[in-house]
């Protein structure tokens, strides 16, 4: 096959793949942090930590307790959406008549002290997570190697945005939950348990995150600081898609992923700068973000 | 304040209280001026920067309401321009701390000309956005050394006279800078400036209705804010005789929010306290490991939940009450 303007394709395409793995977590992160702030308007700093988590209790229950990952991918979410739930419950729910900051700053706190902890139990260096068996190997599409478990990342993702997507669009509890957050005190009149939705929402969102963290355990190493690395950018994704906007989320974690992918292979210095410049001229264009409703 | 104090006996009150203040800052400054005979001056010399710092950081979080979470591009980056023009050009260590504070007051003119447009969380993430921009900057800027950053700067001579190679020599400058530091913000805050600032943050839209051109306001507060972050870090630069991708990271925004949370927010003293309190446990807990991360983030979520005034506004707020139960 030709080059394309000098860059073999087999380079452009392995980086682009990259990228869109990349923004395959974005944008799993990302829409578990639209919810949280689309219902409890809480910044959650905590977000990249929840993720970490997720990787580590994959990585704890297979060395302590021999369980694989299929399994942790059910049981990881399960144990820290319990975990967000407990926080929403303890700690959250006392500042939702407070500033947003205070939010921010909460969860900043927290994110600190989980990621304290898992440095002080199993240092900075990352642990090794096997690729489950049946997603060894890959297949060689002719213009590029295509790792079996980079299509999985890419195939869940998508699956669990669409799933995502359809609950808070389609059933009648999104529907609840969208109503929640146009008017809490009406839906509350309605009969409907707005704390416990919100309460849920959180742990939901943290589930996802921790999700993601199961996901990416194989694919790069479970470290304490994997989830610090990832959230500021997480952030600026939500920020450019529009707060509090699934959609957006979705749409901007992949599409910055790719571009991502595609800055390293033209301009590789750029590579993690470039969201950040797309998110400064954004919010500059367009205050609300890409999809966002105008504040 | 309760509405039935005699105006006259208010007046007594208020000059006893400034009187006391007075003296508290006499005493402050005295000992200032003899804790390097007594704790490590290198540890108060970080404490002082820290302190300047966090006082600009909070000039804009406490009188203006604007949450900036990318303050560490101006500490870090004006800490990069004093070292290079003190170890490469050879210019003297009061024009390095010149030009790194100008850099500092530049960057925040042209990132705050453009983030002030923007309210809370957006504005936020604007600073935040334009500080990743600085970190790579820093990251990849070939005067900056990369990872390694600019190591060996030269004390010098200040003023070509005196010699900053000894501790104790240089803990008094940096004591004198923080002291100008701190003098030049309380100023600013208690002139009629600092009160237009403090309007904008309790009504922004009644400023606007009264005529004020909000925005101004708001850019030079950010100039000024972001100026005194430059001069701290020009500072920090000379003393470790380093400048690092460590001050220009978003974790050193996140301390500088932590310290001005913890020592109270909206207090001329706070920032001072709070910086000391943080310095302090990162130096004495160094040997704990992470721990230090664990107590600063429980610090926060404290508080975040507990004391939302800080240690001086809380402080401040006890001695208010008190005041007003014996009145």
């Amino acid at each position: 096959m030709m080059e394309l303007i000098g860059i073999p394709p087999q380079v452009l395409f392995g980086q682009l793949l990259l990228g869109l793995i990349n923004g395959a977590f974005y944008a799993m992160l990302s829409l578990g942090l639209a919810l949280i702030f689309g219902l409890l308007n809480i910044i959650n700093f905590s977000h990249g930590a929840q993720y970490m988590m997720g990787a580590f209790v994959a990585w704890l229950v297979l060395q302590y307790a021999g369980i694989g990952y299929w399994a942790a991918l059910i049981i990881s979410p399960i144990v820290v959406g319990l975990f967000g739930v407990l926080l929403e419950r303890l700690l959250i729910r006392r500042l939702y008549n407070l500033d947003h900051l205070y939010g921010l700053l909460l969860t900043f706190g927290l994110a600190l002290m989980i990621e304290g902890f898992f440095r002080q139990l199993y240092g900075i260096s990352g642990q090794p997570y096997a690729i489950p068996a049946a997603l060894q190997g890959g297949t060689n599409l002719g213009f590029m190697f295509l790792p079996t478990y980079r299509a999985w990342i890419l195939i869940a993702s998508v699956a669990v945005c669409v799933a995502t997507w359809a609950i808070i669009e389609k059933t009648r509890l999104g529907a609840y939950l969208r109503a929640a957050t146009e008017n809490p005190t009406m839906v509350q009149a309605f009969g409907i348990n707005v704390p416990l939705l919100i309460t849920l929402t959180y742990g939901f969102g943290v589930a996802l995150a921790a999700f993601a963290g199961v996901m990416a355990a194989p694919a790069y190493q479970v470290s304490p600081l994997m989830g610090s690395n990832l959230i500021i950018i997480v952030f600026a994704v939500v920020v450019i898609g529009g707060m509090g906007s699934i959609m957006g989320a979705v749409v901007t974690g992949f599409g910055l992923g790719l571009l991502e992918g595609l800055t390293k292979v033209f301009y590789p210095e750029a590579s993690s700068t470039v969201i950040f410049v797309v998110m400064a001229i954004v919010l500059l264009i367009k205050p609300a973000g890409l999809f966002g409703k105008a504040a | 304040m309760s509405v039935n104090t005699v105006p006259a006996a208010r007046n007594t009150r208020g000059q006893k209280a400034a009187g006391l203040a007075m003296i508290g800052i006499a005493i402050a400054i005295l000992v200032g001026l003899a804790a390097p005979h007594v704790v490590y001056p290198v540890f108060l010399m970080k404490a002082l920067c820290f302190a300047l710092f966090a006082s600009g950081f909070n000039l804009l979080l406490g009188y203006v309401g604007l949450l900036s979470f990318g303050h560490a591009a101006y500490f870090g980056f004006a800490a990069y321009i004093c070292g290079h023009v003190v170890k490469v050009w050879g210019l003297p260590p009061e024009l390095g701390i010149l030009l790194g504070t100008l850099t500092g007051a530049a960057l925040g003119f042209v990132i705050g000309g453009l983030a002030i447009r923007r309210q809370g969380i957006y504005f936020a993430m604007v600073t935040l956005a334009f500080a990743q921009m600085i970190f790579f900057l820093a990251l990849q800027a070939p005067f900056t050394g990369g990872e390694d950053g600019i190591q060996g700067i030269p004390r010098g001579m200040l003023f070509g006279v005196i010699s900053l190679h000894n501790d104790m020599t240089m803990y008094y400058v940096v004591f004198a800078i923080f002291l100008i530091g701190l003098l030049f913000i309380h100023r600013v805050i208690h002139s009629p400036f600092g009160q237009t600032l403090k309007a904008i943050r309790e009504n922004e839209q009644r400023a606007i209705s009264l005529g004020y051109d909000v925005n101004r306001y708001k850019l030079l507060a950010f100039v000024l804010s972001s100026g005194i972050a430059g001069l701290a870090g020009s500072t920090k630069a000379l003393v470790f005789q380093i400048a690092t991708l460590t001050d220009v990271h978003w974790h050193a925004s996140g301390e500088v929010v932590l310290m001005t949370l913890l020592g109270g927010v909206g207090t001329v003293l706070g920032p001072t306290v709070g910086a000391f309190l943080v310095t302090g446990i990162q130096n004495y807990f160094a040997q704990v490991g992470a721990w230090v991360t664990i107590i600063q983030g429980a610090i926060f979520i404290a508080c975040v939940l507990l004391f939302r005034r800080g240690i001086v506004g809380e402080y401040l707020a006890f001695m208010e009450r008190r005041r007003n139960r014996n009145s």
